[in-house]
């Protein structure tokens, strides 16, 4: 029986094959552009998601405040209010898996007749653990370099590639602020941060040489910047408020009194990234459902022409013995097929414009097969949405006027 | 004793218009046995296309009785009716009605669909019929490539396939010439001889002439009812 009814719905559709193919290419578009939309969406978010990874995870980056004297007031992070001391004992609170302080700036790196202007950075150990930092090759620096302020630095990829060209910086000299530092590793590629900033444009010093030999300070121990990671995101929030508490107590802040430093939570930063390209993605696939919307409409309306087109045909099937069910099943298998063939096609010009778009451009696109589902499922609903008001219509035909129907 | 194949008893059926309620059928008493082959005639508006349209259970009567192989069939649902449409009648029609798109051997095998007949079994059916029709050759032809005459044919094919009790046929030579309504009344009067009941509605005196009773209606009533017997045995 369903073989038979197959068989004519695919005849039904043979005998309009203009109109049938038009009635298609609104499922076709409409499924195209529903999975092409999703497959960018979801390629932002996947882009986003490795942006975060690369950041390192439950970071609070600690800030020293503006201090002003004279009337002058310096911008965050100008004053010498943080401390290594500071650092140590944040790094005993609960919760709390790595403090690394930070001191960074500009400056012109040397090698050989090659010169670049990079960020230099000097911290601690910690750093490559709380930004989940490895070398690609040699090795990261210790705690011993920290003691005797070596001068030893550690290179990202870009600035090598600047400075080194093709050769191995390991083993390799470089010349910051007229001091000699020897590189001893490269660092891992980390790309762009969320900012757009080239992450690896970057070196990498222990942060006693940094203060002494690079950036020098007329506060000794005092730090602008400290990298705190919490051992997980639920304890972030404690983390924070005895973070408040400690420093306000080691800086003797009287009740009432602003903090003297900054926290910024990159956790929150980064949620807000991906919660913006996934309401992206959200409206992309919003908006390409419209014309799956449309799609379908198309298909009620032309469902409905050909049943009032075949109005006689309906009235001679029920005559010789077609039941309203059979009439009902007849319409609602042709504008299933309709709209199943559509998305079949849809889906293989979505996928192919998602993979051109993917070759033309460095866009990451991601398809997964819960996308494919999902429109395959909407295309087959809609099919039977929009075919059962035709086929109820066709079904609900009185046979004898359906047979004086010229 | 068995009982009759048709017997309706006070069949009304009326209709609601704007100018009020118009009475189709007034109360139609009739008992047709199996085997018989009755003209139904009279001229437009009498009410016998209303009476075709009960007896083949494409409506219902508003009142009275309609008794088809011994069971009331007069308040039964759609499906009801349409199975026994599908099983106990063959309807053969003026505009031959058949469904252009498919060949003859499809055509004639469509009422098999819809009693759940496989494939295989339906297209040998329909090869038979169309052979008893005389369109052997023909099972894979298109309607619109035959003759009218051959058309009609092929839906009395059809109408036979689920070896029905009663044909129905109304004007089933209305738009045929006289020689190609010669064969296709003779062709009524073979199945007829095979045991197949057959009621045709016409207003020719000629094609009704091929039944054995004649029932004339005239303002939603039956006014005559003749027997002549042997009178379509004398024609072949």
């Amino acid at each position: 029986m369903l073989k038979a009814m197959l068989g004519e719905a695919w005849q039904a559709m043979g005998t309009n094959r203009m109109r049938t193919a038009l009635t298609m290419l609104g499922m076709v578009i409409g499924v195209g552009s529903v999975v092409l939309m999703m497959a960018i969406g979801q390629g932002a978010q996947y882009a986003v998601a490795q942006t975060i990874s690369t950041m390192g995870s439950n970071l609070y980056i600690v800030i020293s405040g503006s201090t002003s004297s004279g009337g002058l007031r310096s911008g965050g992070g100008g004053g010498p209010s943080l401390n290594t001391a500071d650092a140590e004992a944040i790094a005993q609170l609960d919760g709390v898996s790595q403090v690394a302080p930070v001191h960074q700036g500009r400056q012109q790196l040397v090698h050989g007749a090659n010169n670049w202007s990079t960020t230099v950075v000097g911290t601690t150990p910690a750093y490559f653990d709380a930004r989940a930092w490895a070398v690609v090759s040699g090795n990261l620096f210790g705690d011993s370099d920290l003691r005797s302020a070596t001068r030893v630095a550690l290179i990202g990829q870009t600035a090598a590639a600047n400075l080194f060209a093709n050769d191995d910086p390991v083993g390799k000299t470089i010349r910051i602020q007229q001091s000699p530092f020897l590189v001893i590793g490269v660092l891992a590629k980390k790309g762009q941060n969320l900012d757009g900033r080239d992450q690896d444009d970057t070196v990498i010093v222990p942060l006693s040489t940094a203060q002494r030999k690079v950036f020098g300070t007329p506060f000794p121990g005092s730090v602008r910047v400290m990298l705190v990671q919490a051992a997980s995101a639920e304890a972030m929030p404690g983390v924070e408020s005895s973070m408040i508490a400690l420093l306000r107590q080691r800086h003797r802040l009287r009740e009432g009194q602003d903090n003297d430093f900054y926290i910024r939570n990159l956790a929150a930063a980064a949620d807000s990234a991906a919660e913006t390209t996934r309401v992206m993605s959200l409206l992309l696939g919003a908006i390409a459902s419209v014309s799956l919307l449309v799609g379908g409409i198309g298909i009620m309306n032309i469902m409905l022409v050909s049943v009032t087109e075949r109005t006689r045909e309906i009235g001679i099937r029920m005559a010789i013995g077609a039941r309203q069910k059979d009439i009902r099943s007849q319409f609602l298998l042709e504008a299933l097929m309709i709209s199943v063939a559509g998305c079949l096609i849809g889906l293989l010009l979505g996928i192919g414009g998602a993979l051109l778009i993917n070759a033309i451009t460095d866009m990451v696109i991601v398809i997964s097969g819960g996308s494919v589902l999902v429109a395959f499922g909407v295309a087959a609903g809609i099919g039977v949405f929009f075919g059962f008001y035709p086929a109820r219509r066709a079904a609900a035909l009185d046979p004898i006027e359906a047979l004086r129907h010229q | 004793m068995s009982p009759p194949l048709i017997r309706v008893a006070a069949l009304g059926k009326s209709y609601a218009t704007a100018a009020g309620p118009f009475a189709a059928l007034r109360g139609a008493d009739l008992s047709i046995e199996a085997g018989d082959f009755v003209a139904i005639m009279g001229p437009s508006g009498s009410g016998k296309s209303t009476f075709m349209n009960l007896l083949g259970c494409l409506d219902t009567p508003t009142s009275g009785d309609y008794f088809l192989l011994g069971r009331n069939v007069a308040h039964l649902g759609k499906d009801e009716l349409a199975s026994l449409r599908n099983g106990c009648i063959g309807f053969v029609f003026q505009g031959f009605n058949l469904l252009q798109r498919m060949t003859l051997a499809d055509n004639v095998a469509l009422p098999l669909v819809y009693a759940g007949v496989e494939r295989g079994a339906r297209r040998q059916r329909a090869l038979q019929e169309l052979a008893r029709v005389g369109l052997a050759g023909y099972a894979d032809s298109l309607p619109s490539h035959i003759s009218g005459g051959q058309q009609q044919r092929v839906a009395i094919a059809r109408a036979l396939i689920n070896s029905p009790q009663l044909i129905l046929a109304d004007e089933p030579t209305g738009n045929l010439d006289s020689h190609t309504s010669e064969e296709i009344m003779s062709l009524f009067s073979e199945l007829n001889r095979a045991g197949i009941s057959i009621i045709l509605v016409t207003h020719e005196a000629d094609i009704a002439a091929y039944a054995r009773r004649q029932v004339r209606f005239l303002d939603g009533l039956i006014v005559s009812d003749i027997t002549t017997p042997a009178r379509a045995l004398e024609q072949c």
